[in-house]
């Protein structure tokens, strides 16, 4: 049959109409990260750069129509705003549509959603995502401050909460309605510091031991240093086109087959029950139905592990364990790369380091590779889908996606 | 400095003025004019007792810029006995001596201080209630 003979089968036969089945989903076609640490030699227009320019190159392009910046604070932190047409300038890129997108830690969760958005309209062809957060122009009691006006300023910040303190009071609370003690978390740090440990790029390589949890000094009691993820320099970036377009011009284009954002209340006190993520149950919902993936679908799930109680509470909100149940995961081994559901696979934000509004674009990145076949020795065994969730603060903004590799 | 942004919630701070919902009743703090519940407009004021309970807390030792000189510190939600939980700091007391569900009142006191010539920001914090108190 020639090109332009009409046939009932698209072209390509089954693997044709497998084509077309997904034609107006988007897809990834380039990924590129860089180290997080922190890089005092380095500013925030040189770390979005070196991301996006490691993404131009595995993508193969040049030249993309649109650039999407998810940063969480970098007005305070390092007194810049404007990053959208700043980045887009840096790049090379100018006169692209270029914008900021910003949900606390979700910022970069929600630039991609954004982009996603903006290909699926048809608006746009081409895309590029990229998370960054310069942490360290400030450092100590300033960047905690800042951090701080994640939270609800009038009736939070004001009062002294910390953004760690906001874990610890739903850490606490955990503890009290499922009579659970501080050791029982720390198998979530052992797993995400185990995987970090294989991880080049990771803020924290070493290998921690869950005798020694109890001896780590404290953040805000009951959360302590083995228990919040530290804050580190970072961007990440990815390109994203149609999938129909995708498949011409990469081998292994990683389709984003499911994509959602809900919000929940901003301060933690507003929660009829607060244990209980809302938003995230909400975008997790959403993006498997849109994905038509149930949870044994899920081959890996990088999530929001803020503090080792997050990942309890994450992993109940999606499904995965029952409310109270979220720690039995860590306990019993489930959570680990050859577990029924492997998390924080690369060291999470942990292990990995959470740079703020770049954290979100660390996960998709990482289950991109995972589903490339492409994650040395941190790769889940023949991983086809993968579920990143990335939250802001306590859960008031949640952003799931679900990638996929066919 | 942020001193009309500290006088315009004075209501808030020092006497925990919250609003009530007209239409199913469920009262408000902090006050957010629409609903929480049913969503319907909520502008009528209520000022709340004071009273409530202890539901979790925190002693927060990496604390940001403007508290510092306080750390540690200890940070509650207190579920008041009109149903709404408030962010606060505990004061007059101990951290070995709290527990979840002991009964807290308001009091006012110090939130914080811009630098030595700065704004002083005065609010509501909680404290135990004592138990011979209760008996009188
Ligand atoms: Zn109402």
């Amino acid at each position: 049959m020639g090109e332009g003979t009409r046939s009932p089968l698209p072209k390509g036969g089954v693997k044709g109409r497998e084509r077309n089945k997904h034609m107006n989903d988007v897809s990834i076609i380039g990924i590129g990260q860089t180290e997080v640490k922190e890089m005092w030699s380095t500013s925030i227009r040189h770390l979005a750069w070196y991301a996006i320019e490691a993404a131009l190159d595995d993508a193969h392009v040049s030249q993309v129509d649109a650039l999407f910046v998810g940063n969480m604070a970098a007005g305070q932190l390092s007194n810049q705003m404007h990053l959208g047409a700043l980045v887009a300038d840096f790049a090379g890129l100018r006169g692209i549509e270029a914008v900021t997108v910003e949900a606390a830690d979700a910022s970069g969760g929600a630039a991609l959603r954004q982009a996603v958005l903006a290909v699926k309209s048809g608006l746009v062809e081409t895309a590029l995502v990229v998370g960054v957060e310069k942490m360290t122009d400030q450092v100590g009691s300033s960047v905690t401050a800042v951090l701080s006006s994640t939270l609800d300023a009038d009736y939070e910040a004001i009062h002294g909460l910390t953004v760690a303190g906001m874990g610890a009071l739903l850490m606490r609370r955990y503890m009290h309605e499922y009579g659970i003690g501080v050791e029982e978390f720390a198998h979530f740090s052992v797993n995400a510091h185990a995987n970090g440990a294989d991880n080049p790029l990771a803020m924290f390589r070493n290998r921690i031991k869950a005798e020694r949890f109890g001896s780590a000094p404290p953040v805000a009691t009951p959360v302590n240093l083995f228990d919040a993820a530290p804050s580190g320099d970072g961007a990440a970036a990815v390109i994203v086109t149609s999938h129909e377009r995708a498949q011409d011009m990469v081998s292994q284009p990683i389709r984003i087959a499911g994509s959602a954002l809900a919000t929940d209340t901003l301060a933690l006190h507003d929660r009829k029950n607060m244990l209980h993520l809302r938003a995230a149950e909400l975008s997790a919902q959403k993006a498997m139905a849109a994905a038509g993936v149930s949870h044994d679908d899920i081959d890996l799930f990088e999530l929001h592990d803020s503090f080792t109680v997050m990942a309890a509470l994450s992993l109940e909100a999606a499904g995965f364990a029952a409310a109270g149940e979220g720690w039995q995961l860590a306990r019993d081994g489930a959570i680990g790369r050859n577990g029924r559901i492997p998390i924080s696979t690369f060291g999470g934000l942990k292990a990995r380091g959470n740079p703020g509004g770049a954290t979100g674009m660390y996960q998709i990145v990482e289950v991109a590779r995972q589903l490339r076949g492409q994650a040395g020795d941190n790769q889940i065994p023949d991983a086809k889908i993968g579920m990143a969730q990335n939250l802001g603060g306590s859960g008031a903004t949640a952003v799931t996606h679900i990638l996929s590799n066919r | 400095m942020e001193v009309s942004r500290h006088w315009r919630l004075q209501e808030q701070r020092y006497k925990l003025v919250g609003e009530t919902c007209d239409s199913c009743g469920v009262k408000l703090f902090p006050p957010r004019d629409v609903c929480l519940e049913c969503k319907a407009p909520a502008y009528a004021l209520y000022t709340f007792t004071g009273l409530g309970e202890l539901y979790s807390f925190t002693t927060i030792y990496d604390a940001p810029a403007g508290f510092e000189h306080s750390a540690p510190y200890t940070v509650a939600l207190v579920k008041l006995e009109e149903g709404p939980i408030v962010t606060a700091q505990l004061t007059d007391m101990d951290e070995s001596e709290l527990s979840i569900g002991m009964p807290l009142e308001m009091v006012t006191r110090k939130l914080r201080t811009d630098g030595d010539e700065g704004m002083i920001v005065y609010g509501y914090k909680f404290r135990p209630i004592f138990s011979q108190q209760v008996a009188n």
